[in-house]
């Protein structure tokens, strides 16, 4: 179902970077009194694919909104690109694909290629309007996610998983260098849950793209990225997958507090 | 002369009918439809204004609304998280004004009742100048715009993400509402006019699959109900807005009617069939 494509626009960022996509350095933050993360030290390089996972609550979307500048750290500071957030003004280079993306009014009047337009308007700017180029580039990202025989689908007609592909594409048709998708697989059925697996990994491997997800589901996740982050106030563990897995239990029971058992999915 | 001013009616009802839809769209789906009333009602203290000032009350009405659009935009900032009390502060203060304007003597002329609930023969040639004008400000605006305003009206935290300006944005579509509100009430009137912001956008929305659609059609419920008002309003002499918004009213329900007959035919075909 999900084909592919390659495309020259994402075919050069294969470079070899050194350089941290994303630095986190010391942050701490609290909304109003209540601290949630602390002293949270990382570093995210050019096509990985990081996992973020941790309790319910334990902050995960509040760190990608960290990495976003929705939220300000009250103490350390976010790099992008080697940059402070303030000094990042092209906001197109990052897609974000935002937790419960699909919890809408399902009677809003939009089909799936008006939203995935609106992708394009941080690339094009506010007073350009969209131009052939715009419209190839929404039919591209459409087809990259399988979903270019819905393009004048009314969005809200569409099953969970297809919604959560079309703001995916959404996301791509930005052409963005680092994309962050918080928790996207709740509610979509495991076999479009391994579709969307494979859709990050071509993404991932294909285009060089960076991508962060936050997810709940640890034995998918950690089957699929190959950097890991866990994460409850503060980090239990950041770095490769391998290192991981070689210490799971012991890391899961003090993230958790208690034994956690994994369950993989085999497919 | 009887020629005149029905050409002059159907002119200004047309653009009223192509205007109003077209913001009403954007107001009702971001559950904005209550600035509609509230700038009529700014308005009606507006036109008071200008009967007891002796300036021509359309263009007092104009300015007083896209000043209560300022105001409603600082209030809101005010009050984050109750954003809803920046109406109605600024209807509640819209009423009062014009209740005092209202209870002076020479403002209570007869003009007034033409501009509460709409009149053909008041139509004249300053009031299709300003129609057309607001007509230009409007269309070019939402051509330009019309992306990053669907945009902000389907996702307008993801729109912020994407660096666009939304408060300015927010700022632009109210004082187009303003300015559309206010330019209309000659022929709607102050009463009438939000009816005719949301009715033809509440019918549209029973059809449309894509905002694109939804616009279109607005327009033309809206056309449609403004052009069957006006010719029982001319046969019977009624007050046009009256008609016009009666019209309004009876397309939704017809539609409302339709979607329930073609619900139920479809319900009753399965159940045959199974
Ligand atoms: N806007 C907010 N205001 C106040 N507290 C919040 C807000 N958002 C999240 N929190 C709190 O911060 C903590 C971390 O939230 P979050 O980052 O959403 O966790 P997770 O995504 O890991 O479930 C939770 O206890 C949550 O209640
Ligand atoms: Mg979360």
């Amino acid at each position: 179902m999900i084909k592919r494509i390659d495309h020259p626009r994402w075919r050069d960022r294969n470079k070899i970077q050194t350089e941290p996509v994303v630095e986190l350095r010391g942050v701490s933050f609290a909304y109003d009194d209540r601290t949630v993360l602390t002293d949270i030290q990382l570093e995210i390089y050019p096509h990985d694919f990081y996992g973020i996972i941790g309790p319910n609550g334990s902050g995960k979307s509040t760190l990608l909104k960290l990495m976003l500048g929705l939220v300000t750290p009250d103490a350390g500071e976010v790099l992008l690109w080697g940059k402070p957030l303030t000094e990042n003004t092209n906001r197109a280079r990052v897609g974000y694909v935002p937790q419960k993306a699909t919890a809408f009014n399902a009677s809003f009047p939009a089909t799936v290629a008006e939203v995935v337009a609106t992708g394009r308007i941080g690339r094009r700017g506010l007073f350009a309007r969209p131009n052939p180029q715009d419209r190839e580039i929404v039919a591209d990202c459409l087809e990259r996610v399988g979903m270019a025989d819905f393009a004048h689908r009314h969005i809200g007609q569409l099953s969970g998983g297809q919604q959560q592909r079309v703001f995916i594409a959404q996301a791509l048709a930005g052409e963005p260098e680092l994309l962050l998708l918080d928790e996207p697989t709740v509610g979509v059925d495991s076999e479009q849950q391994s579709l969307f697996y494979d859709l990050m990994t071509h993404l991932n491997h294909d285009l060089g793209l960076t991508i962060v997800m936050v997810s709940h589901d640890i034995g998918v996740v950690t089957e699929r990225v190959n950097k890991l982050a866990c994460v409850n106030g503060r980090l239990f563990y950041h770095g490769e997958v391998s290192l991981f897995k070689d210490r799971q239990t012991e890391i899961l029971s003090r993230l958790y507090g208690q034994v956690v058992e994994v369950v993989y999915h085999h497919h | 002369m009887q020629q005149g001013f029905m050409q002059r009616a159907l002119l200004a009802g047309i653009m009223v009918a192509v205007l109003c839809p077209t913001i009403g769209l954007f107001l009702v789906l971001r559950r904005l439809s209550m600035i509609g009333d509230t700038l009529a009602h700014v308005s009606l203290a507006g036109v008071a204004g200008g009967i007891l000032a002796g300036v021509y009350p359309p263009v007092m009405a104009l300015s007083f609304s896209v000043l209560a659009v300022l105001a409603i935009e600082k209030l809101r900032r005010t009050y984050q998280h109750y954003a809803e009390l920046s109406i109605a502060i600024i209807l509640s203060g819209a009423v009062g004004l014009a209740g005092i304007l209202l209870s002076q003597k020479n403002s209570a002329s007869s003009d007034l009742m033409s501009y509460l609930f709409g009149s053909i023969v008041a139509v004249n040639e300053q009031d299709l100048l300003i129609l057309a004008a607001v007509m230009v400000i409007v269309t070019v605006t939402v051509a330009i715009l019309y992306q990053p305003l669907f945009y902000i009206t389907w996702q307008e935290e993801k729109a912020r993400l994407s660096g666009l300006p939304v408060s300015t944005l927010n700022l632009v579509l109210l004082i187009l509402a303003a300015l559309v509100i206010a330019s209309s009430l000659r022929i709607v009137g102050i009463l009438l006019v939000s009816s005719l912001i949301t009715l033809p956008v509440a019918a549209s929305l029973q059809w449309a699959r894509s905002f694109a659609h939804a616009f279109w059609l607005a327009q033309g419920y809206a056309l449609t109900a403004v052009i069957l008002g006006l010719a029982l309003s001319y046969g019977f002499d009624w007050a046009p807005g009256g008609t016009i918004v009666l019209m309004a009213v009876t397309l939704l329900i017809l539609t409302l009617l339709v979607k329930w007959l073609i619900r139920s035919w479809r319900r009753h075909g399965l159940s045959t069939s199974a």
